[in-house]
Formats: structure tokens, C-alpha cells, sequence
């Protein structure tokens, strides 16, 4: 592990000392006409290919988001789908102009592999996955029970830490992949099944009846997850992060891409004005036409649209807002006030 | 007069010939063979049923979405809604015949080949090697002729799988034979290099290569400079493979009796005419089953380039099996990849049988 920093760290190191010109990244893109985005391989509801082929997740619709703020059109992007270890080095390199591919956001790899991340567009974390015959409502229940574990992972780590800090016994079971840990799961081999929470929803559709289970409110360890780009190109960190925080706006002003040219001919508030660029702000201090906010909301959707589209209720995964649902509902989505 | 009549021959006891006398001598010939047949008749009988009832009787063969799969058996309506896929990979629907046209040409002009006396086989090898390559990179690639651009990493699928081998047979042989040669060579520097280069990329796994060439290469190259990440994955399969080539055909020329070689010198051949003359044809022939097997550990490492996210046709269809409409269909995705991969493997080996008889001269026994 400390060499792969090491090698990293030093692919940043050598990365960096080309890269100090601001502003590179959005003229580059503006000249290539395109947005070349870093996505999964293949992740249930963060991006994935469906039978036509298309790249559809809610990180795609990152991807989307900057290229509708951009030239004005959603699809003028263009995917590489990455692997878990070369991701940031495609950045790094330049191959690819941004990360959205479920990174968690984590202090070593903010500050010592030359990357920034731009915010988070889902709040991920460990929960739990339990048959509803237990009976069971919350974790803090499940003194003395058993678990199905995928070997090897920071799973392992979160459980045994919250079960040491909250005193109570557990039995682990372990297993190489994923598959193999929810057929345990649903032979009865266990209580409980243990993993990022976006997973448990992804791995409950895999059993013969999904309504069988049911996923606890609890999680238990932080996974915030966003998009990446190369540090030292503030102007490019600033449309990215703003095509985020345009979304999350939106939806907590009720701006959806099926109101949204209503709302810009007749709505009055402020707000709304200053998002979809009528009024107040202005988009060339990002480089940007000033009608940014505005194509987003139009070809992408809000935040909450994207959502229940890739992973919540709209989707076959159905994953509940949890965290992810804005700060005025009680969740962590807030975006800073565009003024 | 009586004249004699012999009696018509009486047909054998009906326990020696047919199948009753076939399953006594294979089946049932000791008590230890008997039971050994009784046990794997009921393996097979728990193992069969099952399988057939799983993957016909009870499948779903129509449809177009996860709810046509209520029947409990497999489910191979999500390959059929896939297939496309699994063949093209992400290339754009509209420009699949480009495609299918370069695998026509290449069945064209591959057929003469396999003719005996097929005149122009001189002038039609080297174009299939050398032509050839370059009309199929325009066709997939296009930007020119009016042909649609396709970036590589919208290749995928079987098309990838088969480009990405076909490459590396097509390099790996030449390059393997010059190594092998330079290895067996008396000039010291030749010989060393060849030495060096067949251990180095003999010594590490080809997952390192891949890795390599996707995530160290990348950084030591100046900044901007796109060099395809299928063309690196390419050139490491080449190399790699090369060096396992050179150490087949390498046993092959130390299979050659040290008389052949003189008998190239007392003729007054040069170096190259009697190893392209006499030494070559024997050696090369020799190692067919060496090479073949090669080959098809090359076509099944393939599947490698998942890990640096190449969509060949196995991570094809584990990406298909991230799509949250289909999630759970891992098995029906993996059983048809097993089955293609098997098409293939099974062909090549056969055809290397074939081949082999062919040339026989009298070396095998």
C-alpha cells in the first residue's frame, strides 16, 4: 500500500510541475468540444451501461451536468470507464478532465495525490442488511449476532470498531466477493449482511425476494463520495463545483427540468432568477454563458430528479434520501446560495 | 448326388458382439470398474437433470426486460438483450457494419488459404499480414473516407477480444522466431539481448504489464501526449507473448539433428537461406502443438485487460451486470462467456490437429 502512495505521489509530484496555468482545463475542453470524463467501470446506479449502450448513474449525470454548463448540451461528453486503481492516474495525466467514479473523499487523497475534490454528490456509508423476520429495527438490536463480510475490505475494520465502541458481540463470516456474501446471506449463514449502504441496496435486488430484507437506518462509517479534478486549475474546480451546487439549489428552490422554462419566463424570486442567470450573476466570472444554471436544470434535472432516476425511488435499487436528502429535510445536501 | 451344403456360420453369442458385449468389456469389466460406472452414472444423474432443466427446460428465451424471467430456470433473455453489446462492445449501433464488413473481408480472403493450390497464396499471405491490418484499423477506426470517428475506447466486446488476440498471434510469432534465433545465436551481443528481453518479459505476470502500461506509463510521458490505452495494452501483449513464443520455437530448433545444419553448410547456404530453407520448416512444424497451446493461453489472457478498464467481452458483460435492471444475472452472463470462449479454444486445438496431419513427415509417432 505505502509504495502505491509512493508511486502515486510521485506521479502527482511529476503531474504538478506541468500543470500551475489556470484556467487550461475549461479552454481545452472548450477547444475539443467535449468533456472527457473519468466513470466506472460498472457500479449499480453511479454509472453503467445500458442495452443501447448509453452510460446512465447518477455520477454520469455529473459528467452531464458540466457539459450542459458548458457548451449547452448534456451529451457532449465522453466516458472513460476506469478501473478502481488507474483512476487517478488517468487524471493525473490529463486523460480525462474530471472524477466523478464514487471516489470517497478522504484526506490523504486530497492533499497528497495533487487532486481536489469538488464536493459530494452522495453521502455513502456502511449500513446494514437484515431479513425482516429478525425483527429487528437498528443495529444497536443485534447483540451476539452474526455477519457476512466481503474479505479484506475497510468493512471488516468499520464493524469491529463499532461493535468494540458500542460493547457488544459479534461473529463474522467472511467471503471473497460480493456474490458469494449475499448467496450466504440469503442460505440463512447469517444474521446480517455488512456494506456500503449504495451496495446493500445493489445486493438486496440480487435475492430471489428483495422485499424479504430490509436495510437499517444506521450507518457507520463516513463514505462521502464526489467528483475529483487535478488541483491548480481553480477555474475549471469552480464549474464543476458550482454544476454540483446549481443542482442541489435547484432542488431545494423546486426549479425540475420540467418547470424550469416556466420558472425562467415567469417565476419572481430571486433565487430562481439568479440560478437560471436572468438576473444578478453573471457566468463569464466562471468562463461560462450565463444561461449555465439554466441548461443543467433543463437537460440533466435537479438533485433530487437525478437521484430517484439512477438510485432512489424512480430506479431498481430504491435506495431511501437518507443523509442524501437536502439539510432542510434533514439530510447533508446543502449548496452554498448562488448570488 | 449330394452335393454339400456348408451350414450357414452361426452369428456370435449375443453376450460378444453389440451393446451388451461393448458395455461388458468398457463398463462392467471387474466388479472395481462396475461400481466406478454405477458411481458416475449417479454423479452424472445428479448433475445432468438439473443443468438441463436450468438452462432449457425451464429458461426464458424471450423478452425484452427482467420481467419475462418468471420460469425460475435461466434467464437468456438478458444475453439476448445484451448480445450486441457482448459482440460490439460500445460501438455506436449505426456502425456495426463496419465492423461485420472487416470480419466478411477477412473470411474472404482468408479462404483461399486453406485451398491446396490456390495460385496466388505468394502474393496473398503477406497482403492478409500486412494489408489487411491496416484496411480493418480504418474500418473500426474510421475519421477518414467519411467514416464516423470512433474513439478505441468505444471498442469492445468479442470484436475486441478477437482484435486484441489476432494482434498478438500475428506478433508474437515473427518476433518469437527472431528471438529464438537471436538466442541460439554465437554473436554475443545478439545473444545477450535476446537473453535479457525473453527473461525480463518471461519474469513478471501480464497483469503487471497491463498495469504498467495504464498506470506508470502514462506519468512518465510528457504532459498532453495521448498514447492509446489500447494500443499500450497491445504492445505489452506482443511483447509478452514473444518471449514465450521465442522459448517454443527455441525447443523446436534444438529438436533439429546438429546434421541438418551442417548438411545447410556443406551446400553453401547462408545463414539466413538455411534457416528460412532447412532448419525453420522442420523446427516450426515440430512445435505446432507448442505454438497452438500459445495461442490459446494468449486468446483466454485476453480477458486481462478488464482490469484496465478494455471492455473486451468478459468485462462486457460484468458491466451488463452492473446495470441496476438486471442485477443477479451473473450466472446466464458467465455461462455464455465459458461457452464462446470454449467455441474458440476448442477450434483452434482442432485445427492444430488438422495441421499437424497435414505436414506429417514422419517425425511423429
Amino acid at each position: 500500500m505505502t509504495t502505491t502512495r509512493w508511486v502515486i505521489g510521485l506521479g502527482a509530484a511529476l503531474t504538478l510541475s506541468g500543470a500551475v496555468h489556470a484556467g487550461a482545463t475549461l479552454d481545452a475542453v472548450k477547444s475539443k468540444g467535449f468533456v472527457q470524463c473519468g466513470v466506472s467501470t460498472g457500479l449499480p446506479g453511479f454509472s453503467s451501461a445500458d442495452d443501447k449502450g448509453r452510460f446512465t448513474g447518477i455520477d454520469v449525470d455529473m459528467c452531464r451536468a458540466v457539459a450542459a454548463a458548458i457548451f449547452g448540451d448534456a451529451e457532449k461528453v465522453k466516458y472513460n470507464p476506469l478501473t478502481a486503481k488507474e483512476r487517478f492516474t488517468a487524471l493525473q495525466s490529463g486523460e480525462i478532465d474530471m472524477l466523478p467514479r464514487n471516489t470517497t473523499w478522504t484526506y490523504t487523497r486530497d492533499t497528497s495525490l495533487g487532486l481536489n475534490f469538488t464536493g459530494v454528490n452522495y453521502y455513502d456509508g456502511q449500513g446494514f442488511l437484515v431479513t425482516k423476520n429478525l425483527g429487528v429495527k437498528s443495529a444497536l438490536e443485534m447483540d451476539g449476532a452474526s455477519f457476512c463480510i466481503q474479505a479484506g475490505t475497510t468493512t471488516e475494520l468499520n464493524l469491529a470498531d463499532y461493535f468494540r465502541s458500542n460493547k457488544m458481540n459479534y461473529t463474522p463470516i467472511t467471503f471473497d466477493t460480493s456474490d458469494q456474501t449475499i448467496k450466504a446471506f440469503e442460505a440463512g449463514r447469517c444474521d446480517a449482511l455488512t456494506s456500503d449502504q449504495s451496495q446493500l441496496y445493489a445486493l438486496r435486488i440480487k435475492l430471489s425476494d428483495p422485499k424479504s430484507a430490509v436495510v437499517l437506518p444506521e450507518v457507520i462509517s463516513k463514505e462521502p463520495l464526489g467528483p475529483v479534478v487535478r488541483q491548480g486549475d481553480d477555474e475549471w474546480f469552480n464549474v464543476v463545483k458550482w454544476s454540483l451546487y446549481a443542482m442541489v439549489n435547484a432542488e431545494e428552490l423546486g426549479v425540475t427540468s420540467a418547470n424550469v422554462d416556466e420558472m425562467k419566463a415567469s417565476s419572481t424570486d430571486p433565487n430562481v432568477r439568479r440560478l437560471l442567470g436572468v438576473e444578478g450573476v453573471k457566468g463569464e466570472w466562471m468562463g461560462l454563458p450565463d444561461d449555465w444554471g439554466y441548461n443543467i436544470i433543463k437537460q440533466v434535472g435537479n438533485y433530487g430528479e437525478a437521484f430517484d432516476r439512477n438510485v432512489g425511488a424512480g430506479s431498481a435499487l430504491g435506495i431511501a434520501r437518507g443523509l442524501n436528502a437536502l439539510w432542510s429535510k434533514g439530510g447533508l445536501q446543502y449548496a452554498p446560495p448562488i448570488r | 448326388m449330394t452335393t454339400h451344403v456348408a451350414h450357414p456360420d452361426l452369428p456370435p453369442p449375443s453376450t460378444s458382439i453389440g451393446a451388451i458385449a461393448w458395455l461388458r468389456a468398457n463398463l462392467f469389466s471387474s466388479w472395481l470398474n462396475s461400481l466406478l460406472t454405477l458411481g458416475s452414472v449417479y454423479l452424472l444423474y445428479l448433475t445432468i437433470p438439473p443443468l438441463i432443466s436450468w438452462a432449457l427446460i425451464n429458461a426464458d428465451w424471450v423478452g425484452t426486460s427482467r420481467e419475462a424471467c418468471e420460469s425460475g430456470g435461466a434467464c437468456w433473455v438478458f444475453v439476448g438483450v445484451r448480445m450486441n453489446q457482448f459482440m460490439y462492445g460500445l460501438y455506436p449501433e449505426t456502425e456495426y457494419w463496419r465492423i461485420n464488413l472487416a470480419a466478411v473481408l477477412l473470411v474472404v480472403l482468408m479462404t483461399p488459404l486453406f485451398i491446396k493450390r490456390f495460385p496466388w497464396k505468394r502474393w496473398l499471405v503477406p497482403f492478409v499480414l500486412f494489408g489487411y491490418p491496416v484496411i480493418a484499423f480504418v474500418l473500426f477506426s474510421g475519421g477518414v473516407l467519411g467514416l464516423e470517428y470512433v474513439e478505441t475506447s468505444r471498442w469492445g466486446g468479442l470484436t475486441l477480444t478477437l482484435i486484441l488476440s489476432s494482434v498478438g498471434m500475428a506478433a508474437s510469432l515473427p518476433l518469437g522466431i527472431v528471438l529464438a534465433l537471436g538466442r541460439r545465436s554465437h554473436m554475443p551481443i545478439v545473444k545477450s539481448l535476446s537473453v535479457v528481453f525473453i527473461e525480463f518479459w518471461r519474469g513478471v505476470p501480464l497483469i503487471t504489464v497491463l498495469f504498467m502500461s495504464s498506470v506508470m506509463l502514462p506519468l512518465f510521458l510528457p504532459e498532453g501526449t495521448h498514447f492509446d490505452k489500447l494500443l499500450r495494452a497491445m504492445i505489452g501483449i506482443a511483447l509478452f507473448q514473444s518471449a514465450y513464443m521465442a522459448e517454443v520455437v527455441r525447443s523446436g530448433l534444438q529438436a533439429i539433428p546438429k546434421g541438418q545444419y551442417e548438411a545447410a553448410q556443406a551446400l553453401g547456404l547462408s545463414y539466413w537461406q538455411s534457416m528460412g530453407l532447412i532448419i525453420l520448416p522442420q523446427a516450426l512444424k515440430l512445435v505446432i502443438p507448442g505454438i497452438v497451446n500459445t495461442f490459446i493461453a494468449l486468446f483466454k489472457d485476453t480477458t486481462l485487460v478488464l482490469i484496465i478498464g478494455l471492455f473486451d467481452m468478459l468485462a462486457m458483460i460484468q458491466a451488463a451486470l452492473a446495470d441496476p435492471n438486471w442485477l443477479g444475472y451473473a450466472v446466464e452472463g458467465l455461462t455464455f462467456a465459458a461457452l464462446v470462449y470454449w467455441v474458440f479454444c476448442f477450434s483452434m486445438s482442432r485445427y492444430s490437429l488438422a495441421l499437424e496431419r497435414k505436414l506429417h513427415t514422419g517425425h511423429a509417432r
